[in-house]
């Protein structure tokens, strides 16, 4: 059984076809990251396995089980999603920001447990804030930001992770940073991590699983050093490039060619 | 500890308002008339004229300013407040209509009932119109605009079709006044909120929340449509209960909020005691200010609303600067 899957899957906003027909498996355990263009798709695809899409046809499939049928305090214990650029409540403390990932957890009754308090100290420690706990989110930097937000999903206590370009507008130390500790996380915890990344270097170097979205449908998906190939970024991203092995990491590293011919 | 300061505050300014006013009392004085001993004119005075009235202005004020607290984190912008989701101008268009058609024959003691129901009608209008899978904050503001726009020209257009004394009680409950309050007002506007309270408690978590984007706020299992209506349902229920029996009091609704935010951190429950205290403290000085500086003239506290708390406000976010 797959974390996430999809069957005759098709999604589109209005009259436009944005994925159509796709079946896709995303293995358990592992760091999934789609690739793809500017307006491809990843994103919404992402979206519709969070179930912040409605598809237009087909099924998702949330371990195993249509995710359009479950309840919505099942989806969130058993998924955490973070979109790109989250905006946090205005004044709110990076310790309050966190408990929110607890909400799934509670209801009229139960409104906050030692459990749920016990979950958001580790979600700090994990994530390195317990200094800046009581700093307000706006206060922070970008990288202790982002942190702050991976917190919060960690909270939420979920077996899978969507991340929509956790590393956008991050600097490359911050960019490192991020993605260390989602690995940290998979490695450590089993977490099943899926996300979009826009950097194809840094993708090849965490995924273990690589999707490549092109023209509504997957192009590519399987290990790194099997599918990033000069082939796929020419048709998917319309870029020439060469394709070498990282010579530190082993993984394929892409290096772009602009308008200037290599020598 | 801060919320202890401004109940302190807002006690102190309560009693201000029941010494100062056409016959100067002492605090003493106006102590012993709350417990009916003393001279009986005092005791009428304090206890039928400037307690009613004093209680009606603290809780529109209060009731307004939880209303605008709670509106600016659904509609996540710091510009929300009644007046801008067309409660106030719907409100306002059903008791100027009340006044020009009914009140002839009805009198003016339906004008609560016409203005909740103005109120209600305007909100519920704006939210259907901005429906389209879910009704976005953007689309909510931006139809609200229009609306309020809409129903402040009906307004307009028929106080200048009527007889000039509809028009002059028109203005007055336009502006916002709580002039002339008796028991029977301010007991069935405390019965209002009082009924709402559970509501506001049980719906308190839900009010952080709905300040995420949609996007999280629904990875993180919030069903934000829902509560986003329930949450517009209660700021309506407020807003429209404190309108209907203080008048179109402008501006308490989107200052107060912002002076409690200065003074607590994040968090509904102590926001909301803040907004309460602060548009309390608020009205309660704009209706001292109103019946005391230009005596005899008492004038309606709408008047002196922003010109209090505006520089309070401007003091705050100035010394934030810092």
């Amino acid at each position: 059984m797959s974390a996430i899957a999809s069957r005759g899957l098709t999604l589109g906003y209005q009259r436009q076809t944005i994925i159509e027909g796709l079946d896709i498996e995303l293995p358990y355990g592992e760091v999934s990251v789609l690739i793809g263009g500017n307006g491809c798709g990843k994103s919404t695809l992402l979206k519709s396995f969070a179930r912040l899409l409605k598809p237009v046809q087909g099924v998702v499939l949330l371990n195993g089980a249509d995710i359009q049928q479950k309840p919505t305090a099942v989806v969130a214990r058993e998924l955490a999603i973070l979109p790109q650029m989250p905006v946090a409540p205005e004044g709110i403390s990076v310790r309050q920001l966190v408990s929110l990932g607890r909400y799934p957890y509670q209801n009229w009754m139960q409104q906050w447990s030692s459990e749920d308090e016990a979950m958001v100290a580790r979600a700090l420690a994990r994530t390195g804030l317990e200094a800046l706990a009581e700093r307000p989110v706006d206060s922070l930097s970008g990288g202790q930001r982002q942190r702050a937000w991976i917190a919060m999903t960690l909270a939420q206590d979920t077996g899978i992770v969507l991340l929509d370009e956790p590393t956008t507008f991050l600097d490359l130390a911050y960019q490192i940073e991020v993605l260390d500790l989602l690995r940290e996380l998979n490695r450590g915890e089993g977490k099943t991590i899926i996300m979009v990344l826009h950097d194809l270097n840094l993708a090849c170097r965490y995924a273990d699983h690589m999707v490549a979205v092109h023209q509504r449908t997957v192009f590519a998906q399987g290990r790194p050093d099997d599918i990033l190939t000069e082939a796929l970024v020419k048709t998917v991203f319309d870029l020439d490039c060469r394709v070498i092995p990282d010579p530190f990491f082993g993984t394929p590293l892409c290096i772009p060619f602009g308008r200037e011919a290599p020598p | 500890m801060r919320l202890m300061i401004a109940a302190a505050v807002t006690a102190l300014v309560a009693l201000a308002s029941l010494c100062l006013g056409k016959v100067v009392l002492s605090p003493l004085a106006v102590l012993r008339a709350l417990f009916g001993e003393g001279d009986q004119s005092l005791v009428f005075i304090v206890e039928q004229l400037r307690l009613p009235r004093l209680l009606l202005a603290a809780l529109v004020g209060a009731a307004l300013s939880v209303s605008g607290l709670i509106l600016q984190a659904i509609i996540r912008n710091p510009l929300a407040s009644p007046d801008l989701l067309g409660i106030t101008s719907g409100a306002s268009a059903a008791a100027v209509l009340y006044l020009s058609s009914f009140a002839a024959v009805l009198g003016q003691r339906f004008i609560p009932l016409a203005a909740m129901l103005g109120a209600g009608l305007a909100v519920l209008t704006v939210y259907l119109l901005a429906w389209k899978q879910g009704a976005s904050p953007l689309r909510l503001v931006l139809i609200g605009v229009g609306i309020s726009a809409l129903l402040a020209a009906a307004t307009t257009f028929m106080l200048v079709f009527s007889p000039l004394s509809t028009t002059l009680s028109a203005y007055v409950w336009l502006t916002g006044s709580v002039y002339g309050a008796n028991w029977a007002e301010a007991r069935a506007l405390a019965f209002w909120l009082l009924a709402l309270l559970p509501l506001l408690v049980v719906l308190s978590r839900q009010v952080m929340v709905q300040q995420l984007d949609d996007g999280l706020a629904r990875g993180i299992g919030v069903r934000v449509e829902w509560l986003r209506a329930a949450l517009l349902m209660v700021s309506v229920a407020l807003a429209g209960a404190a309108i209907a029996w203080g008048g179109a009091m402008a501006f308490v609704g989107l200052i107060a909020p912002h002076i409690a935010k200065r003074l607590v951190a994040a968090g509904f429950a102590g926001q909301a005691a803040m907004s309460a205290l602060s548009g309390a403290s608020l009205l309660m000085l704009a209706d001292l200010a109103g019946r005391t500086l230009f005596l005899p003239l008492d004038l309606p506290a709408g008047i002196f609303v922003a010109v209090l708390g505006t520089p309070f406000f401007l003091y705050l976010l100035i010394r934030q600067r810092h």
